[in-house]
């Protein structure tokens, strides 16, 4: 089946086609056709789901943690504001090893205010321990939900995932989306039965007082599960790609092949990029596109790969670590550092609060870095009026 | 001879080796809501005194599962735990939020307001030390007036009366309120029992005496949580539906404040003044109490 569809509804179609049995929501612009489209799917019983009105995002978080300790599926979905709210629970829910799905709108935060769309809140979730998804399309948005609950169960996993998009330019954006039918979808993703779980016949206590004998080693084993879960994005994606006809790695490339220069983007700027990619192609420039579509775990030795190949490389970031750069920059850089040959790489900062960025604007970004030599900062603008 | 009965069941659900401190309110408080609700409960605790009591991981003093969680959301966990077994077809599970005052009169209020205002099938149970005792006896908002605490010092105490959290909850309307104290163990039981058989949020406030915090003997415990009650400091109640306002235990001759007052540290610096200030707020809001009270 076939449906047009927002951003936001695409997210609930893919919590909906999953079998999500909790939900715990609190609205947020742009985030509110998310739980809208779950209330009136949950209300007509379309889906045998829990649907509990909090009263703030970080209730919210609570809640869907309190769920997946006795087993159950459970989805939230938020952004900005309401994320940095539930900064304490995302923790909590790593710690607690539950694999919780959630959506998140990018927004750029306050203040001032601004609801449009930029990734500084997310990744200022980086080091929570969730596992994030960036994502180019609303297709993308739905197949993700159902990949992200497949990783995060797996045993080997069980962490939390975000499911990622830009606001408005996706969240809001009618698009032509496919609906998997529910039978595969059930056969692709089994129903989640832990092995540890709140029960009353076989009571365990969660999350006590554990001392530095203790602690050091439950942080190895959540960043060992990170290694883990590359290889589960990647077998899970092409098992989806089998049953759904849609295949999904760490990183998409695009034109890389014979690539000497590389443009390296995520989510909405990397598909305007693709496009960039065939301008510039047209002009004579051999260029490519690496989307990086997991960030955690972050795919660096994909990004290796690709990057190493190739004369040049820039990273379009529609966020900054103030004090520092672009973040995606940062991150490739590092998995760059110790190989003998590595390209230089340039950072272009670009968009942020939700500014337009067109295929045009990255045509001349990238006409810009392939005049310099090497890198004479940390950070390009590009765009901005000053 | 006659045989000698108990309402109090004697099935015990918390094992000893637990971290409580001589004399804590809480453990017994503990104690005896398991002996009322029984196995098929299911707990979350916030920070508070019982993220350390229960004992350090891997182990356990209760049987019964237990999920700490964070300080401000023992009653959003809760609520999300209750929809999980729900959805997982665990209908009659008793799901408990325990909480001490900090996490309930003032970081977790939001939560349990909402939680309340949504009438989530969950039993919330504050224990009420009076102070943030877990961190080293700093005031909370359920801290009584003039008491000492470690950011309230004898030169500057508590300037404020307690918070009057039974009142925000019958504002909720929600099917069932109790206060409860551990020197009446049958009146908690007989309590707890009813909370169980109830739908909806219910809420319990156990006034539990704290040794290192209030500067008591450990033996004074049982002593302090009687006379919290016997000087109308703190009135055994039931509230239903917020509205029907019933005292569990009437008290005709009140014990004047200065004998509940006098065996604590923590209000060793009071003056003659001062107790005739919290004598006077007592009576008052007892009267208060009386006429919402149905004859």
């Amino acid at each position: 089946m076939r449906k047009v569809l927002m951003g936001n509804h695409a997210l609930s179609w893919g919590a909906t086609l999953s079998r999500v049995q909790v939900i715990a929501a609190y609205p947020i612009t742009p985030q509110t056709q998310v739980v809208e489209l779950l209330s009136e799917i949950c209300a007509d019983g379309t889906l045998d789901a829990k649907f509990i009105k909090v009263e703030s995002e970080h209730s919210a978080m609570a809640a869907c943690i309190g769920a997946s300790a006795t087993g159950a599926r459970a989805f939230t979905a938020t952004s900005a504001q309401g994320l940095a709210l539930m900064h304490e629970m995302l923790h909590w829910a790593v710690g607690g090893r539950l694999p919780v799905v959630m959506g998140n709108i990018n927004r750029a935060m306050a203040p001032p205010w601004t609801i449009w769309t930029e990734q500084n809140d997310s990744l200022s979730q980086r080091d929570t321990g969730w596992m994030q998804v960036y994502c180019q399309n609303n297709q993308e948005v739905l197949d993700s939900v159902i990949q992200a609950y497949k990783v995060s169960e797996n045993q080997k996993v069980l962490l939390p995932t975000m499911i990622v998009l830009d606001a408005f330019v996706l969240s809001h954006t009618m698009e032509v989306v496919e609906i998997p039918e529910q039978e595969k979808v059930d056969e692709y993703l089994p129903p989640y039965n832990p092995p540890y779980k709140l029960d009353p016949k076989e009571p365990h206590a969660f999350g006590g007082l554990t001392g530095p004998d203790g602690y050091f080693e439950l942080r190895y084993m959540i960043q060992e599960a990170m290694e883990e879960a590359k290889n589960v994005w990647k077998e899970t994606g092409k098992e989806f790609g089998e049953l759904f006809g849609r295949e999904y790695g760490l990183i998409e490339t695009y034109r890389v092949d014979d690539a000497d220069f590389l443009i390296i983007s995520s989510a909405t700027i990397a598909s305007t990029a693709r496009v960039a990619v065939d301008v510039l192609r047209d002009k004579g420039v051999k260029a490519g596109l690496l989307r990086v579509r997991v960030f955690r775990p972050f795919p660096s030795e994909e990004v290796r790969d690709v990057v190493k190949g190739v004369k040049k490389a820039v990273v379009i970031d529609r966020n900054i670590s103030f004090g520092a750069s672009g973040i995606f920059y940062q991150e490739v850089k590092a998995a760059l550092y110790n190989e003998e040959h590595k390209p230089p790489v340039f950072g272009i900062i670009t968009g942020l609060g939700g500014r337009d960025v067109r295929v045009e604007d990255i045509v001349e970004m990238s006409e810009d870095v392939l005049k310099r030599e090497k890198p004479e900062s940390d950070i390009i603008w590009k765009g901005v009026r000053v | 001879m006659k045989e000698l009965r108990t309402t109090i069941p004697i099935e015990e659900y918390m094992g000893p080796g637990h971290l409580a401190c001589q004399g804590c309110g809480a453990a017994l408080a503990m104690r005896y809501a398991l002996k009322a609700l029984g196995p098929n409960t299911s707990m979350d605790f916030p920070a508070c005194c019982w993220s350390v009591i229960d004992g350090p991981f891997p182990h356990s003093s209760l049987q019964v599962p237990l999920f700490h969680t964070a300080f401000e959301t023992a009653a959003s966990t809760a609520a999300g735990v209750k929809a999980g077994y729900d959805m997982l077809g665990k209908t009659d599970v008793n799901v408990v939020a325990w909480a001490g005052d900090g996490g309930t009169y003032d970081i977790g209020i939001q939560a349990l307001s909402g939680a309340a205002e949504r009438n989530d099938d969950i039993i919330y149970v504050c224990y009420d030390n009076e102070a943030y005792m877990n961190t080293g006896i700093q005031r909370s908002g359920s801290t009584p007036l003039k008491a000492w605490t470690t950011t309230t010092p004898v030169k500057h105490p508590e300037d404020r009366p307690k918070k009057r959290l039974v009142d925000i909850m019958a504002a909720h309307r929600i099917p069932y309120i109790a206060t409860v104290s551990v020197a009446y163990p049958e009146d908690m039981v007989r309590k707890f029992k009813k909370a169980k058989e109830i739908k909806g949020t219910r809420f319990i406030l156990v006034i539990s005496p704290c040794p290192p915090g209030w500067k008591t003997r450990p033996e004074d415990t049982i002593k302090l949580a009687r006379l919290a009650v016997q000087t109308r400091i703190f009135p055994l109640l039931e509230i239903y539906n917020g509205l029907e306002w019933k005292l569990s235990m009437d008290v005709k001759k009140p014990v004047p404040v200065l004998e509940y007052l006098k065996l604590q540290g923590r209000f060793r610096h009071l003056t003659e003044e001062d107790v005739k200030m919290i004598q006077e707020n007592v009576d008052r809001e007892w009267e208060i109490l009386m006429s919402k009270i149905k004859k």
